[in-house]
Parts: structure tokens; sequence; C-alpha cells
């Protein structure tokens, strides 16, 4: 069962990484031929396993401001920025069309 | 100073009595770091810092108020945990050039003990690997790689051939700090241990190191693979060492909440001499296809030593163990999918160039940033993730996991105290074989061992044990119950002391100081 276009199409734009090459591609096939090795175990009437700790219930403080202004330290790390804010390109403009990006998927 | 291996409070109780001191102490550590540059184990040195923690170290024990046992002691710490001011790059393009605006929790407790940071150790990209070979920055070359013992026992092809080319790996993706700790350039390291990546190194590097129970150290500040296995790892050159980090760094942190709220109590290890109420349980699954005859004979050869000494040693079956690779394949994806999901170039790391858009800047970024194994394990895990396939990819492997995770409750509700098992299937490789097959592969055959501990959450330690054929370290594992350390390091001392493990012969470290490092079985701290 060969993964689709679309769907690594849809990948690509959820994850925000391309597969680069069909290494990339062939890469995830393998993944997932291993991954479904998973049928084999028999499952019925188990729980899905969140974290080793579920049956403790952990700590959570109070909603209360306790560390903060340091604007300045956390800005130091940013490549761009105006005053007190990131710079960001802008947004809400869609990454372009599979056909339009230059994406290895697109000679596929 | 005759040091001898194997007491208690050697190096401390040096810094104590005044015999070498704090910033002495330190400039051997970096001078030996320089003159061992070849193994790559440390990203970022951090000289001028270090030699300030120093002297300020040599002043409290001047006025003779030592902070405590780590009070002056030279430490590594692999650089994906955040150091405040130090470079925390986590070995990828992504964050070459980030600085930590604060110190992890566990970071932290050690410099609050007085321990000094010499730097930050190499790793495999984001700890994604099994040889700490796919960092940016390079492959750690295994110190037993230029060991007299090793080099005895390898038959050169030819007189032309470059003496290097036989250089083992060290294991990961915590290679760095074991290689770091076993060159003599550190007395402690902390890794991580997500699958194995703390274990993995120490075994094939030769030095003790302990991943403690999920929930007993906090992870704040360490930069997240799975947030569900994730643990600091331990690595020291022996398990009252292990012990004693231990100590200062578990219990409660308020900023992790997945740190148990149960008081930790630091602990001494007893010396233990009777056995006879133990109970050790031997894995026959972890008799995995690929383990060398070798291992399995120490493997047995082990398990007989407990025996003759009356322990109750038998065999134990933990069905699932099989499926704990594949398991971990898919949880493993899927929360690095979403934890990689911050890298997106706006407040810090890279960023491109790209400016578009901000979705086109985000996906130039990550990739320019992230190597073939981080992106690929990013595509795996959202294809997990997709509504189609959530349920029989990442619900099922949570199911799966909690299968693993009841082996080993039944196992230890039967009455084993704890589990005997081999760390890894062989001795160290060389690089030039490691790299023939691709990462994931690697981390599947090497992980093999190491992974159910991470899945079912339970403190497990490397105890180096013997030199294989070739001359290079072999140890085995300990797995315990749930926040049982003492026990299991109890145990594990107690066989430390039975193997006798030797001391590695490396040029650097003899002809760089005598009267530290000499006459030392097991170079410890504490």
């Amino acid at each position: 069962q060969k993964v689709t276009v679309d769907v690594l199409d849809h990948l690509e734009r959820l994850a925000l990484v391309d597969f680069r090459d069909s290494e990339g591609v062939e890469r995830l096939q393998k993944a997932i031929r291993f991954a479904d090795q998973l049928r084999e175990v028999n499952t019925d009437g188990v729980e899905p396993m969140d974290s080793v700790l579920e049956d403790r219930c952990l700590y959570l403080r109070e909603d209360d401001v306790t560390e903060g202004n340091c604007t300045k330290e956390l800005l130091k790390n940013a490549r761009e920025k105006v005053e007190e804010y990131f710079v960001a390109p802008p947004g809400n403009i869609p990454l372009p069309k599979l056909e339009e990006r230059e994406s290895f998927l697109q000679s596929s | 100073a005759a040091w001898k291996g194997g007491l208690r409070f050697q190096v401390s109780a040096a810094l104590k009595e005044g015999r070498v001191t704090p910033t002495e102490l330190c400039q051997r550590c970096l001078s030996l770091i320089k003159s061992t540059k070849f193994l790559n184990a440390y990203i970022t040195v951090a000289e001028e810092t270090a030699l300030k923690q120093a002297e300020e170290s040599e002043e409290r024990y001047r006025r003779g108020q030592p902070l405590g046992v780590l009070d002056g002691i030279p430490v590594a710490v692999k650089d994906n945990f955040n150091t405040a001011g130090i470079e925390t790059t986590c070995a990828s393009n992504m964050l070459k050039g980030y600085v930590s605006p604060y110190n992890a929790t566990v970071v932290q407790k050690l410099l609050d003990q007085g321990a000094v940071l010499l730097g930050k150790t190499n790793l495999d990209e984001f700890a994604m690997g099994s040889g700490s070979t796919d960092g940016v920055f390079g492959p750690v070359r295994n110190p037993w790689s230029y060991s007299r013992q090793y080099k005895e026992k390898s038959v050169p092809k030819s007189h032309s051939e470059d003496k290097d080319a036989n250089w083992v790996i060290t294991g990961g993706s915590s290679g760095g700090s074991a290689a770091a700790v076993s060159s003599f350039t550190c007395f402690a390291a902390l890794g991580s241990d997500t699958g194995g990546s703390t274990r993995n190194p120490a075994a094939y590097c030769g030095v003790v190191g302990l991943k403690p129970t999920y929930g007993l150290i906090s992870r704040h500040g360490l930069i997240p693979l799975v947030n569900s296995m994730d643990v600091p790892g331990i690595l020291t050159r022996c398990v009252d060492d292990a012990a004693v980090v231990l100590g200062s760094l578990a219990g409660h942190d308020p900023k992790d909440s997945t740190t148990i709220q149960d008081n930790f109590k630091p602990f001494e290890l007893p010396n233990l001499t009777d056995v006879s109420k133990l109970s050790i349980g031997i894995p026959k699954e972890y008799h995995a296809p690929g383990l060398s005859s070798e291992i399995l004979a120490l493997w047995s050869k082990a398990a007989d030593l407990f025996k003759n000494a009356g322990a109750k040693v038998i065999e134990v079956s933990l069905p699932h163990t099989c499926y704990s690779i594949v398991c971990y394949h898919v949880l493993c994806t899927a929360e690095v999918a979403s934890n990689m999901a911050r890298f997106d170039g706006l407040e810090y790391g890279h960023r491109s160039d790209m400016n578009k858009s901000t979705e086109s800047m985000y996906a130039a970024t990550r990739r320019e940033g992230f190597n073939d194994v981080v992106r690929g394990r990013i595509l795996s895990g959202n294809y997990f993730l997709l509504k189609q396939n959530y349920e029989n990819y990442f619900i099922k492997a949570q199911k799966v996991r909690r299968l693993i995770a009841n082996d080993f409750v039944k196992v230890f509700r039967s009455g084993v105290d704890i589990l005997l098992t081999p760390t890894t299937l062989s001795d160290a490789v060389p690089y030039t074989e490691f790299i023939k097959e691709d990462n994931r592969t690697r981390s599947a055959q090497d992980d093999i061992l190491t992974q159910a501990a991470n899945m079912a959450g339970l403190p497990a330690i490397n105890v180096p044990t013997a030199l294989s054929e070739r001359g290079l370290p072999v140890g085995l594992q300990f797995i315990g119950h749930s926040f049982q350390e003492k026990q299991l390091l109890t145990v594990a001392k107690w066989f430390e002391k039975q193997v006798k493990f030797p001391t590695i012969q490396l040029e650097e470290v003899k002809r760089h100081d005598h009267d530290v490092f000499q006459h030392q079985k097991s170079a410890s701290f504490s």
C-alpha cells in the first residue's frame, strides 16, 4: 500500500518539512511498513497508556505569575525583532500549491 | 597521592584535605580536554566560567565551608540541556548560536552544589540516534579506540594503514558525555535517556550509566524528545558516584509537573555482603537475535556469580519485549513531530532568509535547520497522527506500551527484585562499519535491550563488566522496581566490586597528570 502523493503533500504542509527526494519518501514507506508490525499484537480490552505516572495525581502549581520581566533576555535569541516584538513575514498566505512549489513531489 | 580504587570520598576527600585544589583539578581537566580533542566529545568548552566556578569553590574550601561532596568537582553536560549563558545546540544547525537564557533544573542543581561545569558534550542531532555520529559537529570517538587494551588486540592490516581508521563509536546518543567520563576529562556527566541513550554509550565506553525512574528527576530545561519517556541520565566511573549525583538531582520540581511529589532522601550505598535474600530475574527474551556469543557468555557468567553467592536466580518472561522497538518507533516519532514544532525560526534558533510568508519561512527554516534523521521522524510522526491513522498506529502503540509495562509489573510482583540483562548486542563497532546502515535501522537494532525500560519508566543501570576479545568494554544492565534506585544501585555496586572492571590505559592521560590519576582503578570522586 503506497502512500499517495496527496498524503505526502498533506504531510509536508502539516509538518512544514519536506521529503526532499525519493529517499525521503522511501524512508516514510519503510517506517510505515515497520510500524505495521503492531498489528500482530492482540490488544483487545487493553487501554492506551499515556504515561507511566497515570495512577498519580501530578502537581499543578497555582496560576500565579512568579517570574518574567525578561523581555530583553528572550529577545536576544531572535533574529528579527522590532522594539519588543518578534517580526514575522506576512501571515495568512498558504504555502504554494504542490504544482507551484519547488517540491520534489511535483516531479513524482 | 594514593587513590585506591573503589573507596568512597576520593577526590572529594582530597579537596577537603587540600591535597588538590579545585582550580588545579579544573585546569587539569581543561588541559586533558585539549589533548583529547580528537575524541570530539565536547561541543563547547566553557573555560572561563569553569575556572571562575573553580576559584569560587576554592574560596569555600579555604573557609572550610564546601557546599557538599560535589563542590569543585568538574562535570560535563550533554548539549541538549539548557545552560544559561552557554550555547546549547543539540548538535543541530537549528540551534547553532542559541545561547540559553536559563539553566535546566538539573544543571542548576549541580551548580548550586558547587560543581564546575566544564562544557557541553556532543550527541546525535536532537538525541536521535544510537551512535553519536549524526550531529552537525561530527561523530564522537570512543576513547577505548586509543587504549592500549584495544591497540594490543587489533591487527593492523598494513603498516601504511592509517592507525586512526579503526576507531570505534561511543554509542549514543549521549556519546560525548560517556567519552568525557571515560577519558577522565570530567568526573561525572549528564546525558539523557529515551530509548537507551545513556546506557548504550555507557556500555561501549566502559562507564556506569544510570537511567533513573521516570518522574524522579526534573526534565525542565532538557530539550524534549519524547515527553513521556525522556529522563536525564547520569554517567560516572563508579556506582557510588552515580548515587551521589542522583542524590543531588532527584526530587520534585515545581517547574516539571511530571516529577513525583514523594519526598526523596539522598542515600549512601551500603556495602552489600549477603545476596542470599535477592531474587534476580533473567528475562529470556533478552537473548535477542544478534546478541554476540561473547556477551551471552558474560551474561551467563554474571548469573552464575549471583547464584554462587547465594542469590535466587530465575528465568522470567517479558513476552512483549520484541514489540518494544516498533512501539517506540511510533510513539517516539509522534511525540517528536509535536516537540519539533516549536522550531520555527521566530523566537530562537536558526531562521531562514525566506520571507515571502510565515509558512514558507517556517518551512525553509526547518528544511535548513534539521538533518535527515530529524526530518524523517517528524514526517513519520505526522503520518501516524493523521486522523485516518491515529487509532491504528498511535493508540495501538499506546496499548502495546501498556502490555510491555505490565510484563514488568507481573514479573516484579512475582517476587523478583532485579532483572539482569545485557545492555548491548556486542562491543563497540568501528565507525566505518556503523555508518553502513542508516540511523533508523541502527537505532532499531541497538535499542532492543534498553528501550523497554523507558516504555515502563523503570530505573536501569549499565555496569561495565569486562573487556571483549577486541579489548573493548562490555557492560551488563540491571533493571529495578520503580523508584527503588537504592536497591538497584546497591546490587549494581556489589556486582561492580565482584567484576573489577579494568581501568582504561590511555597515553594522553598517562602523559598528563600522574598524581591525580595514577594508581586508581576507578577515578571516582565520591
